[in-house]
């Protein structure tokens, strides 16, 4: 059964697949660049295309309290935000992961505040990567799309219950313009069934919810929430598979590679940066440079086993990070390291901070990334801001 | 060069602001306010929250702090609790301070802090492209309220009186003049002060509303203006639709709170940590504080 094509935006994409979803309620406040996504919702709320209560609350906290409560009666909720307001959620995100209300989220990747800025890094989610949600980093529009309707499959099942969250490179992918696939409503139907959970108060089973603990069983609810985000590993390979059966479309698990198999140096990336990254791949294997990329898709879980397995034959590992921790380096090298030490193997390795506040990544840039991973020269910083545009003094 | 000048920054603009913006006009009744009370640009800390109305500090040839989405009047606390001998004022749009910021709006005027707010209420969420604020008014259409908006709208000064405030005005970017002279005088009062000024975004809400330039909508709004004593013979219903303008509240008898604070609990603590045990240290760190040591 052929699909239908649009040409729309990130932002309307992520609206489609919510409207696909049929989540029965959905409480944003609005923030660029994720605003067209709130928009289009409260049109499909109020034409009747979309069967949903739209709350326009006064804040994202109120968002976020707004979509616990949805949860909390064991309906469908999603919300939408960025930057400065996923950090004033956060409060919330803690207590949706702990109370396990599988709530899906779309988070338009922004710069925080100070300097302001409207334009795209992936300071925000990373901050929060400890608040106990899924995270995936979609490529394009039409990912963003596939993955609202896979992420509520993979929050709801009953071994994971996690509210899930779908990250957009702000403007880069929210605001640009691609053709996209759009399900079916039958066949998403098919896949994606009414919500149903034990974790919800009906009149029939009052529930006490939101409870203390003591010192003497917090660590083993948050262990069970440990783990319901390990297994849900496996959940989100299903889940992929199955949506490849019914759509024709599958994103490969935790994480992506491309031209990796007898690749020397390779980049680790997330999200939008990975065409531009798999172009100058292309470009330098014709001139004979063994180089590849590896795109993480899921920052929670974290792609450990996957990784590994791909990048244990490699010699030069960079990551480029569209974040710093203050005073350490970028949270995916962290991460990526960690992996690598774990295993025991040594490669070469560098950390790319790049893409701060919308800078440009240039295909030069990354090219010059590569370079610096094949020459191998240890007595480099391992941590490089790549593309200052002025010199600044030390 | 004319007198109010003197308070703008002009290598600072262009500004972010559509042509006909009434945020402009507000801008210069501020900075004329200044001028006529003759304050000194550094003595004056101008703190806004996030929209297009908390860019205009920007524009200020003062202190400014361009603070987070809704909390300026936090901030703005700070500031004149430590310096409560600078004039510490707060430019805010409807969103940002009776949505987002609510919370601080009621508390600002509980303490009676005294910091002199301009509340820009042009009903809509200006900067992130119209959606529905809690001071839309009802029917109108937004990009969040495409069949209108069904919410009733805060009275602010209502809101503001049944909090406690001890200055609540209200004027449009129609009434250049009276809007300068009530800024003036909310600079002059002690305690917590806020003019909210009834502005024109006829690009993100009178657009949607068959206002799509600023005559139309400016001349919507001088059609809903009425005075005080017009507004209080109406009737409830008539009265919805009306703006109320000049001095609507003022109260000198209630003591600002940073005076409060600085003549009586500040004594009052040093007398107490004298008397105490380790009084000795906290009673010379008391005396350091105080706000003029801080110069
Ligand atoms: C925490 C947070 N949430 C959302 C935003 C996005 N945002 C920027 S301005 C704005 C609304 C501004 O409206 P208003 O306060 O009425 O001011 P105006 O632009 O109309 O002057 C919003 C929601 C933000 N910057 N920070």
């Amino acid at each position: 059964m052929s699909e239908e094509k649009h040409f729309i935006s990130g932002n309307d994409a992520i609206a489609m697949g919510v409207r696909l979803s049929r989540p029965h309620v959905i409480s944003a406040y609005p923030i660029t660049p994720q605003t067209i996504v709130v928009e289009r919702l409260s049109e499909m709320a109020e034409d009747g295309s979309l069967d949903a209560e739209f709350m326009h609350v006064e804040s994202e906290h109120s968002a976020m309290s707004a979509a616990m409560g949805v949860s909390a009666v064991g309906a469908r909720a999603f919300t939408a935000t960025s930057s400065q307001g996923l950090l004033y959620m956060a409060e919330g995100l803690f207590y949706a992961s702990g109370g396990r209300f599988p709530i899906v989220m779309m988070n338009g990747n922004r710069a925080l505040a100070l300097p302001w800025s409207i334009y795209g890094d992936q300071s925000d989610s990373l901050g929060l990567l400890n608040s106990g949600w899924i995270q995936v980093y979609v490529e394009d529009a039409q990912e963003a799309l596939d993955m609202v309707i896979q992420a509520y499959k993979i929050a709801e099942h009953k071994k994971v219950l996690t509210p899930f969250m779908v990250n957009l490179d702000g403007f880069i992918l929210t605001h640009t313009y691609e053709l996209v696939s759009v399900p079916k409503q039958e066949i998403v139907d098919k896949f994606l069934p009414p919500f149903t959970t034990v974790n919800k108060m009906d009149f029939e089973r009052p529930m006490n919810m939101g409870m203390s603990t003591s010192p003497k069983d917090n660590l083993e609810y948050k262990y069970q929430q440990h783990r319901a985000v390990m297994d849900s590993v496996q959940v989100i390979k299903d889940v992929d598979k199955e949506y490849e059966e019914l759509f024709g479309r599958g994103y490969g698990g935790l994480i992506k590679s491309y031209r990796i198999e007898d690749a020397e140096a390779v980049l680790i990336v997330l999200g939008s940066i990975t065409g531009t990254v798999k172009v100058v791949v292309d470009k330098m294997r014709a001139d004979g440079h063994k180089v590849g990329v590896i795109k993480i898709r899921y920052m929670r879980p974290f792609p450990e086993e996957e990784l590994l397995e791909e990048c244990s034959h490699i010699k030069s590992i960079g990551v480029i990070d569209k974040n710093i921790s203050f005073g350490y380096e970028g949270t995916v090298f962290t991460h990526v390291n960690s992996a690598i030490a774990k295993s025991g193997f040594s490669p070469f390795i560098m950390n790319f901070i790049a893409g701060l506040g919308g800078k440009d990544i240039s295909k030069s840039h990354i090219e010059g990334m590569f370079m610096t991973l094949l020459e191998g020269d240890k007595k480099k910083n391992k941590v490089q801001f790549v593309g200052m545009g002025v010199q600044i003094n030390e | 060069m004319r007198d109010y000048e003197k308070y703008i920054r002009y290598r600072t603009f262009p500004s972010p602001w559509c042509p006909g913006c009434g945020i402009g006009v507000t801008l210069k009744a501020i900075a004329t306010a200044f001028a006529e009370l003759d304050l000194d640009p550094d003595d004056i800390v101008a703190v806004s929250g996030i929209g297009c109305s908390g860019r205009m500090p920007t524009f200020f040839n003062t202190n400014t702090l361009h603070t987070t989405h809704g909390r300026a009047l936090t901030f703005a606390t700070g500031i004149k609790l430590a310096r409560p001998d600078k004039n510490v004022i707060v430019i805010s749009g409807d969103g940002d301070s009776s949505a987002i910021g609510g919370n601080h709006l009621i508390h600002a005027a509980r303490r009676n802090i005294g910091i002199k707010m301009i509340l820009i209420n042009n009903g809509i969420y200006g900067m992130t492209g119209g959606q529905v604020s809690p001071l839309t008014p009802q029917k109108f259409v937004t990009e969040t309220t495409p069949f209108g908006n069904i919410e009733p709208k805060f009275n602010i000064a209502d809101l503001l009186m049944g909090a406690g405030a001890t200055f609540v005005a209200r004027e449009t970017v129609n009434r250049m003049k009276p809007l300068k002279d009530v800024i003036k005088k909310s600079f002059l009062h002690k305690g917590f002060s806020v003019v909210e000024v009834i502005s024109n975004c006829h690009v993100n809400l009178g657009r949607r509303n068959k206002m799509k330039d600023p005559i139309s909508m400016t001349k919507w709004i001088a059609g809903r203006t009425v005075t005080k004593t017009q507004y209080d013979k109406m009737t409830p219903e008539e009265q919805d639709h009306k703006y109320p303008v000049g001095l609507i509240h003022e109260n000198t008898s209630r003591l600002e709170y940073s005076e409060l604070y600085y003549k009586h609990i500040v004594p009052a603590a040093q007398e107490a940590a004298k008397k105490g045990p380790g009084g000795a240290a906290f009673a010379a760190q008391k005396n350091t504080i105080t706000y003029r040591g801080s110069k």
